[in-house]
């Protein structure tokens, strides 16, 4: 039964005269004072007409543009027809994780970039619309697991409970196995509980998104560090697991390696966030854990977490609140969304800047940072314009605090304490992209272990991928059958997105 | 959860927990730390391993009130919960067949010296340990150290015990009797940490102290506890928390245990303020009662 009444579908030639549907969100001024989410969601109303502008392509170019090949045209439907409790269960067919995924996911470089009314009009607002239905879902208190098939009796490990180890969790259980993830902090979720600010992302959600693996019979460990209180090969050998998935994410943190960068105020992103998302600085001293952002914050970088960052200290009283970043605005790596949240808010940009190093007081408390002005030269390996210090062009910014967003690498604690693993130069673990087994056979990885920090959806691709890999090694079937040639095409044109 | 099973005031505002914890301490080794949380609101508080009974696989973590967050520790009970003990992490002392090995522990840095001091013995070193508090009923562990010692020597700074004055006297009249030392290690308050090094940099002593910087997550995600160690950024909880005494900038880190000094005092004080409201209510209460 349809959970709302049926939108009287337009002619083909009409959809393309409705607006694209715009998201209610709070107030700049207002949203600065707290932590609630920034965008309300759209009303059901919203959400039909919004669905009521997709042309139903015959071939659908945005499920090309989904790591998890989601059947967009098919919920967007399901929108349409009022249906939206069966719009989130057709997403959730491939996605663990559309609450989650319709929130930060960068839709306009994804499904939305290739959506035909990008060429000529607004594309349809896949985003907002696969938010919507898993609210939808939640808060009527529909989410039910699928009916899982008989139990395989492999059993396989998780290790790190972020985007792709929920979804490599989510896609094996429902295949009929044992899953037992393994988290090191004391909550589940990831980068998506202490990474991601409560205003982009409430964590009531990512604790529902935990709260279906355990629906669907996932065993989930918190407080356990895999690689000290077990090893990989103690969980295979001791622990009795026929597979293990390595997903422990981009963990640790990069610094510029400048002069004073060990002064007080001076944080790391990962502890600026966590220690605001994870441990609830922001509600101290109702939380036991402090935290410090003073009246001027500069944050280094130009992503996603550089964006979380700077909007997290405006929140906390600063009055200056700054992102320096060394290339142009063109280059900035954050969704588009977040970059204007982040000038709606009042955040000053200062593009093209570099620090050099920091001066602090005798307390050893930062006071300034001596920066550089950069110009844009050749592409780089990244092909984006190698940024080029300009010889003399020092200046000096007052601040408090400072947060560097420059970027993860791996975390050494796996690969130190499973011999045979091999990994890069930069410590990622090396896979085979069809299946994401490493070198040592029934130990597979994905996510930022894999390919250094990215994002939500491409761990979440990435687990998709490694979950199909999971489970042909564990039930014996081979990986690349030859007259399996489309499985094995696709999985490739996946990992390449 | 991790239940306490027994609680024990060593000294003032200082009580030893042993904690029902039986598979970290299956892989526990001396030297390393554990990340405890008392309950949702609370915070991630790195302690050192003060012993580990590995027969019975109980934990022992000596908690000194400093703050809100220890204060509310030490007044739980036996019985009681910890909402998360995490560990083992860091990487373990350093135990080999050094020769003459010196233990030093100042305040609550003599527990965590105890497993070590066991340890080095186990590896055939004879062992030296010395400890040092302010007073004679502020020292702890003497019996346990003793036991694990060839010899214990005493420090106190105001005489009442052993030696006047300070661990570092005592090692240094080791040195000036000639005393063989192959290796030196030392946890304590970073003066004291401090103090030993310079006291073993002209003989040219292998020295390890163990840091105690500011940590949250304790597994290298966040950097909280970044510590210069011969001019390079090192994180105490992935690289340490031994490191080489003599490369150590302490009075880079006794700044950066002070960054949150300001926060501490306001919640340590709230929390007095609350418990000596409750207590007030409490005896209020009584009073109607009796009347």
């Amino acid at each position: 039964m349809a959970d709302f009444k049926k939108y009287e579908p337009l002619p083909k030639k009409d959809r393309t005269k409705v607006p694209r549907q715009e998201m209610p969100q709070q107030d700049p001024l207002e949203r600065i004072k707290n932590f609630m989410e920034v965008p309300h969601g759209l009303s059901p109303e919203a959400a039909q007409i919004e669905a009521s502008r997709c042309l139903e392509c015959k071939k659908p170019l945005c499920m090309d543009g989904c790591p998890v090949e989601v059947d967009i045209p098919g919920f967007i439907r399901l929108v349409m027809d009022g249906e939206f409790i069966a719009a989130a269960r057709k997403i959730k067919e491939t996605n663990a994780l559309p609450a989650v995924c319709g929130r930060v996911c960068p839709q306009e470089e994804q499904c939305e970039k290739v959506c035909v009314l990008t060429k000529k009009y607004r594309p349809v607002a896949i985003g907002n619309l696969e938010r919507f239905v898993a609210d939808y879902e939640r808060e009527a208190g529909a989410v039910m697991a699928p009916k899982l098939p008989p139990s395989t009796g492999k059993k396989i490990a998780v290790v790190g409970s972020g985007p792709a180890g929920i979804t490599v969790a989510a896609d094996l259980a429902q295949m009929g196995h044992k899953v037992v993830m393994y988290e090191a902090l004391h909550k589940a979720g990831g980068v998506l509980v202490y990474g991601i600010p409560e205003f982009r992302l409430p964590k009531k959600i990512v604790a529902a998104e935990i709260d279906y693996l355990r629906k669907l019979g996932v065993e989930v460990i918190t407080s356990y560090v895999i690689g000290k209180l077990d090893t990989v090969d103690e969980l295979m050998e001791q622990e009795g697991f026929d597979a293990v998935f390595i997903g422990t994410g981009a963990g640790l943190p990069n610094f510029m390696k400048i002069e004073g960068e060990n002064l007080n105020g001076i944080y790391s992103a990962n502890e600026f966030l966590t220690r605001s998302n994870l441990m609830g600085a922001f509600k101290f001293p109702e939380n036991d854990t402090p935290i410090f952002a003073g009246e001027n914050v500069a944050v280094l970088g130009g992503g996603n977490t550089a964006m979380d960052s700077v909007r997290t200290s405006l929140r906390l009283g600063a009055k200056n609140a700054y992102i320096i970043y060394r290339r142009s605005r063109n280059e900035m790596p954050a969704r588009l969304d977040e970059i204007h949240h982040a000038e709606q808010e009042g955040v000053q940009f200062k593009f093209l800047t570099n620090p050099v190093r920091y001066m602090g007081d005798e307390n050893g408390w930062v006071r300034a940072m001596e920066c550089v002005k950069m110009e844009l030269g050749e592409p780089d390996a990244s092909g984006r314009r190698r940024p080029v210090v300009i010889n003399g062009s020092n200046f000096t910014i007052p601040v408090d605090t400072v947060v560097v967003a420059v970027g993860n690498s791996s975390n050494p604690l796996i690969p130190q304490t499973t011999p045979g693993l091999e990994t890069n130069r930069w410590g990622n673990i090396k896979v085979d992209d069809k299946t994401m087994m490493s070198s040592r056979p029934g130990i597979f990885a994905g996510g930022d272990i894999v390919t250094g920090g990215a994002t939500v959806i491409l761990a979440a691709g990435a687990g998709k991928v490694a979950a199909r890999g999971i489970h042909n090694y564990v039930m014996g079937t081979p990986f690349y059958a030859d007259d399996d040639k489309k499985g094995a095409k696709e999985t490739e044109s996946e990992t390449k997105k | 959860m991790f239940k306490i099973l027994e609680k024990e005031e060593l000294c003032d505002k200082v009580h030893r927990f042993r904690i029902e914890a039986p598979r970290i301490v299956r892989k526990a080794k001396a030297g390393q730390f554990v990340i405890l949380r008392q309950n949702e609101s609370g915070e991630r508080v790195p302690m050192s391993i003060g012993g580990l009974d590995k027969e019975n696989g109980i934990l022992t973590v000596v908690i000194q009130e400093v703050g809100k967050t220890s204060a509310s520790m030490n007044r739980m009970k036996a019985g009681d919960f910890f909402a998360d003990v995490v560990g083992p992490l860091g990487i373990p002392s350093h135990v080999e067949k050094f020769g003459h090995c010196v233990c030093i522990g100042g305040g609550v840095g003599i527990p965590p010296i105890y497993p070590i001091a066991q340890a080095l013995k186990e590896a055939g070193n004879k062992v030296t340990t010395i400890i040092g508090s302010r007073s004679k009923n502020l020292l702890i562990f003497e019996k346990e150290l003793s036991e694990a010692s060839d010899q214990l020597l005493v420090s106190t700074d105001d005489g009442s015990f052993g030696t006047h004055g300070f661990v570092t006297t005592i090692l240094q009249k080791m040195l000036d009797d000639g005393v063989k030392i192959d290796m030196v290690i030392a946890i304590g308050p970073v003066p004291m940490m401090k103090a030993v090094v310079n006291t073993t940099r002209k003989p040219k002593i292998k020295t390890y102290v163990s840091l105690n910087p500011i940590m949250v997550d304790g597994t290298g995600m966040c950097g909280a506890c970044r510590v210069t160690v011969g001019g390079q950024t090192k994180f105490a909880c992935v690289d340490g928390p031994d490191f080489d005494g003599h490369e150590v900038d302490f009075d880079e880190m006794t700044k950066r245990l002070k960054m949150y000094s300001r926060y501490e005092k306001i919640a340590y004080e709230k929390f007095l303020d609350d418990e000596h409201c409750r207590l007030g209510k409490q005896v209020k209460q009584m009073d109607k009662q009796d009347r």
